[in-house]
């Protein structure tokens, strides 16, 4: 096996050493009958190229984004991602590396969480990150508790414009965890009014901007209803590139800011794995969830860098601690740094204006098919559709014409059958102008009743 | 003397000090500014056009102030990080014997494999029709868990072993409210667990009881016995445990928390002891965990993503979190919202279907090891584990002598006492002789515990030169050299740097200094 260097020689040796005659007497506090005498019933040891062979054929069954027009966004977008980001985060120290627990030789990784940090914290508009999370969808729920802790009421109130799946993942911890949930319905042409279900039981306001019919929201004024309860303002981000256009939640009074970071550095790769964003004001940095990362000195005055505020997490506060996290997402968290630092302020904005000029054209187009309304008044890349039948049909008719043309509202959110006929259409710099051309050319010719349709 | 190219080739003396040099580099290892001292806002490394002139649709909401990102070139922005990579250690840098974190060689195959375009191009949400090969992948991932645990379901979803705990534990508490016994809100955790054990439970509300160890190291069903009342709703007991020992009374315990209407999650951070050797199963267990990264090695990243798929017995499969698979008269669909046919999902984990990245590069060591390698392997980091016992034993101090270790072996600090050397010196002094240090100061069981974990990557030679070295540094310690221990590491990026100061003022976030 080629992963497994002892040989036969070396165990007989080790065994001699151990005092043992068979590695079995090592399982000796196996209880009785409980030790295999059989191998488990899977196949035998494959060489590379068996193992390419494959995953080669189960890889060639799925239809590639790049390989087709591609309009999928809902929480997960496909951007062009460096050469030199997939490179940098090969390298062995980088990907073969643990948790940052011995500074003096992590500082590689400390660091440039530092920046990570740093980066999330300008983008956001907030005043300090941390070191990542799993994902946008469970930053959500860790901010969800985390805002329990500082405010001690028990209720959250979640936009009806929030991603299903996120109110789902948030609903799921908070019910187990024994807190209260309002949630509003869906508001697919952007009328919500929150206001009116916070209480002084309410512990924090999630809202999403763009939102998950890509709609965009200024928090001023749910920020200050909020905070005239005591109440505190989560912003969720699915779609990191609209930073670069947008007006960050930090700057509109929002008190935690998650976000999807999968935009920048991170494929699509079916969902996972991505990494989350998470960044608060400094006041409540002793109630967050995660690592950390900061600044110090060694014993030679030297700059250096350490996880810290560790007091909060499992290892060391047990059933005290602030959450059960006990790692980040570093590597994708390196990818997403190394991405932002190749844009830089300069690239990234006009990435999002390339993204944004893209979705605005596309969706002038599609508006223009009959029986097609576009419902946004504003929008960054991703808008919503209402389509003269069933999204999920329409969807599925598209991809036998070779087009991935977004998600329907329905697939998130299955128990609003009124909602049936919306299509979520996600334009990026990946699709190009013929992209958009064979998008609007299939669904016009599908909802004109051309053949397939 | 002089070579033929006219060099000098005497060395010269020695010197006592290492001089300072001029830029502060030392040779590979060369200071590297952050990126806000470096960089500037108009420089990118990334070339776009200019977006068309469009009207745009962001109403008030258009970003007006700059965010103070700054910018790098491609060969800047390279050798940055190239840079920072050489301050690090990684498991391809040298022996990495982390305890309970299990640092073994990852196949540079598992990476290839994951950037297949049909694996890392596909969008969660595209249509499952053009997914297939995907859920296939997926399928048989699940099956081979289920095959090396002996378990009935597998949730894939949670994102890291600690989400994998959580999803356990979840599944636990909906099947106890199904059950009408929601009152039970004592969960029992041994001592020597992971602190993500009681933070879990307590994340759940339930209200966490210690469980002591008994003198050898093992949970006691004595103990146990000791504390089932009816408000037991489960035990988190983690087989092998952090003290490196298999519990040898886990069927028995098992059996006493079902009789008394609890159920019994395992965290699964060992199971790469006993794949091949031991079903989790066959235990009695009704929820564990899987690391993907420690069992089947795929890279922990600097700390992450993991990945913590959850195998459930049939009491708890019919609770298993959405998304699942599912087939349905040979066709294989993911469901991601129903329930019915007697399944009722206790929720979500996450926003998509888990860490598919990981599930394919765990497939890939899965195939690649097979059976026979699986097994193997499991043996093998057994094996090596038990050479470092025997071979340190008269050096050092094992708290649990007598039983056999499995992949790790425990020391605690006892042979250091009244050396004026700690647990952290030796971590140090291994910094500056080339490794990555043992877990110290975990488990909580034992006083300055010093946890190995070879894993079953390491060569005899490399086995050879660790315990060598651990030997000369208990020789240091009894001649009470000191010096070598002062101040320790001496050789890496950094000396011990000032954790204290790092926690009580913090400087999480780089800010513009203030020009006076």
């Amino acid at each position: 096996m080629r992963y497994l260097p002892l040989t036969p020689e070396d165990r007989a040796e080790m065994m001699a050493r151990a005092g043992i005659e068979g590695v079995d007497e090592l399982f000796a506090d196996v209880p009785p009958g409980k030790l295999l005498g059989d191998l488990p019933d899977l196949p035998p040891a494959k060489s590379e190229i068996e193992v390419e062979r494959l995953m080669g054929r189960l890889a060639a069954r799925n239809v590639a984004a790049g390989a087709v027009p591609f309009f999928c966004g809902a929480g997960a977008y496909r951007h062009h991602v460096p050469a030199s980001v997939d490179h940098l985060i090969q390298r062995s120290e980088f990907l073969t590396s643990y948790t940052p627990y011995q500074p003096e030789i992590a500082q590689g990784t400390l660091h440039y969480l530092f920046e990570f940090q740093t980066q999330v914290a300008l983008l956001t508009g907030m005043e300090v990150a941390n070191a990542s999370m799993y994902d946008g969808s469970t930053a959500a729920a860790e901010a969800v508790l985390m805002a329990h802790r500082i405010t001690r009421r028990r209720k959250a109130v979640l936009a009806g414009n929030l991603h299903p799946h996120y109110r789902d993942t948030i609903a799921t911890l908070s019910r187990m965890a024994g807190d209260e949930l309002v949630v509003a319905p869906p508001a697919p042409s952007d009328a919500e009014r929150l206001a009116a279900l916070i209480d002084d039981e309410t512990a924090c306001v999630v809202v999403q901007t763009p939102d998950v019919f890509g709609h965009l929201h200024d928090l001023h004024t749910i920020a200050a209803a909020a905070h005239a309860n005591g109440v505190l303002v989560i912003a969720v981000v699915t779609e990191a590139v609209s930073f670069g256009l947008v007006s960050p939640p930090g700057a509109m009074g929002a008190d935690i800011v998650v976000a999807e970071g999968q935009s920048l550095g991170n494929g699509l790769n079916f969902g996972g794995p991505y990494v989350g964003l998470f960044a608060t004001r400094q006041k409540f940095v002793r109630q967050m969830p995660g690592r950390l990362a900061g600044e110090t000195v060694d014993a030679d005055g030297r700059r250096g860098f350490v996880l810290t505020l560790s007091a909060r997490e499992q290892h060391i506060r047990r059933e005290k601690a602030t959450s059960n996290i006990c790692t980040n997402s570093g590597l994708c968290a390196l990818a997403f740094t190394i991405h932002l630092t190749l844009l830089g302020e300069t690239g990234l904005r006009r990435l999002a204006e390339l993204n944004h000029a893209g979705a605005v054209e596309l969706a002038d187009r599609l508006a223009a098919i009959p029986g097609v309304s576009v419902l946004n008044h504003t929008f960054f890349n991703e808008f919503t559709v209402k389509l003269p039948k069933p999204a999920a049909g329409v969807v599925e008719a598209l991809a036998a014409r070779g087009v991935l043309g977004g998600v329907p509202y329905s697939r998130l959110d299955p128990g609003h059958p009124e909602l049936a006929d919306l299509l979520i259409v996600a334009a990026t710099e990946t699709a190009t102008a013929e992209d958009r051309a064979a998008f609007v050319a299939a669904l016009t010719d599908l909802l004109a009743g051309g053949e397939g349709a | 003397m002089l070579n033929r190219q006219g060099r000098p080739t005497d060395i010269g003396e020695p010197t006592e000090a290492i001089p300072e040099t001029f830029t502060g580099n030392r040779a590979l290892i060369i200071e590297e500014p952050l990126i806000f001292e470096s960089g500037r806002p108009e420089v990118t490394g990334v070339d776009l056009p200019e977006a068309p002139k469009v009207a745009h649709r962001l109403g008030a909401l258009a970003r007006s102030a700059p965010i103070g990102l700054p910018g790098l070139s491609e060969p800047e922005a390279m050798r940055h990080y190239v840079r920072l990579s050489q301050k690090n250690f990684g498991i391809d840098s040298g022996m990495f014997p982390l305890g309970s974190c299990t640092m073994k060689h990852n196949p540079r195959l598992g990476e290839k494999m994951a950037r297949l375009a049909g694996f890392a191009d596909i969008h969660p949400l595209q249509p499952l029709s053009t997914v297939p090969g995907a859920l296939e992948l997926m399928e048989r991932l699940a099956q081979a868990l289920l095959e090396l645990t002996g378990m009935q379901a597998v949730a894939l979803t949670p994102k890291a072993g600690a989400h994998g705990e959580l999803c356990g534990m979840m599944a636990i508490k909906a099947a106890l409210e199904a059950r009408g016994e929601g009152q039970r809100k004592v969960v029992l955790v041994p001592n020597s667990a992971h602190g993500t054990n009681p933070a879990t439970a307590a994340l759940l509300g339930f209200q966490v009881s210690p469980l002591a160890a008994r003198d050898d190291g093992t949970v006691d069903p004595a103990e146990v016995v000791d504390q089932l009342t009816p408000d037991v709703a489960a035990i988190m007991l983690t087989n092998p445990n952090t003290c490196g020992l298999f519990e040898r009374d886990v069927v028995q315990i098992a059996e006493l928390i079902h009789q008394a209407g609890g159920l019994v999650y395992a965290d699964g951070a060992n199971f790469n002891a006993i794949v091949g050797k031991v079903r989790p199963g066959d235990l009695g267990v009704d929820a564990m965990h899987i690391n993907l990264h420690k069992t089947f090695s795929t890279p922990h990243g600097g700390g992450g993503p993991g990945a913590g798929p959850v195998v459930l017995s049939e009491t708890l499969a019919p609770f298993a979190p959405v998304p699942f698979l599912r087939r349905d008269g040979g066709r294989l669909t993911l469901v991601e919202h129903e329930s019915g046919e007697g399944v009722s999902p206790f929720g979500r984990m996450s926003a998509f279907h888990g860490q598919m990245g990981m599930f394919v590069r765990a497939l890939a060591y899965i195939l690649s090891h097979g059976a026979d390698g699986l097994k193997q392997a499991s043996e093998d980091a057994v094996l090596s584990a038990n050479y470092i016992k025997a071979s340190l034993a008269d050096v050092m101090s094992l708290p649990f002598p007598d039983r056999p270790a499995m992949h790790e072996v425990l020391f605690d600090d006892s042979w250091l006492e009244d050396t004026g050397v700690t647990t952290l010196d030796i971590a140090k002094v291994l910094i500056d002789e080339g490794f990555h240090p043992m877990t110290v100061y975990f488990p909580l069981v034992v006083h300055g515990a010093m946890l190995i974990e070879p894993t079953e990557s390491e060569s005899k030679a490399s086995l050879d030169l660790f315990i060598a070295t651990l030997r000369d540094i208990a020789m240091s310690v009894r001649r009470g050299d000191t010096a070598r221990f002062a101040g320790a590491p001496h050789f890496a990026p950094r000396r011990r740097l000032d954790e204290t100061r790092a926690a009580r003022t913090p400087v999480l976030r780089w800010t513009r200094p203030v020009v006076e």
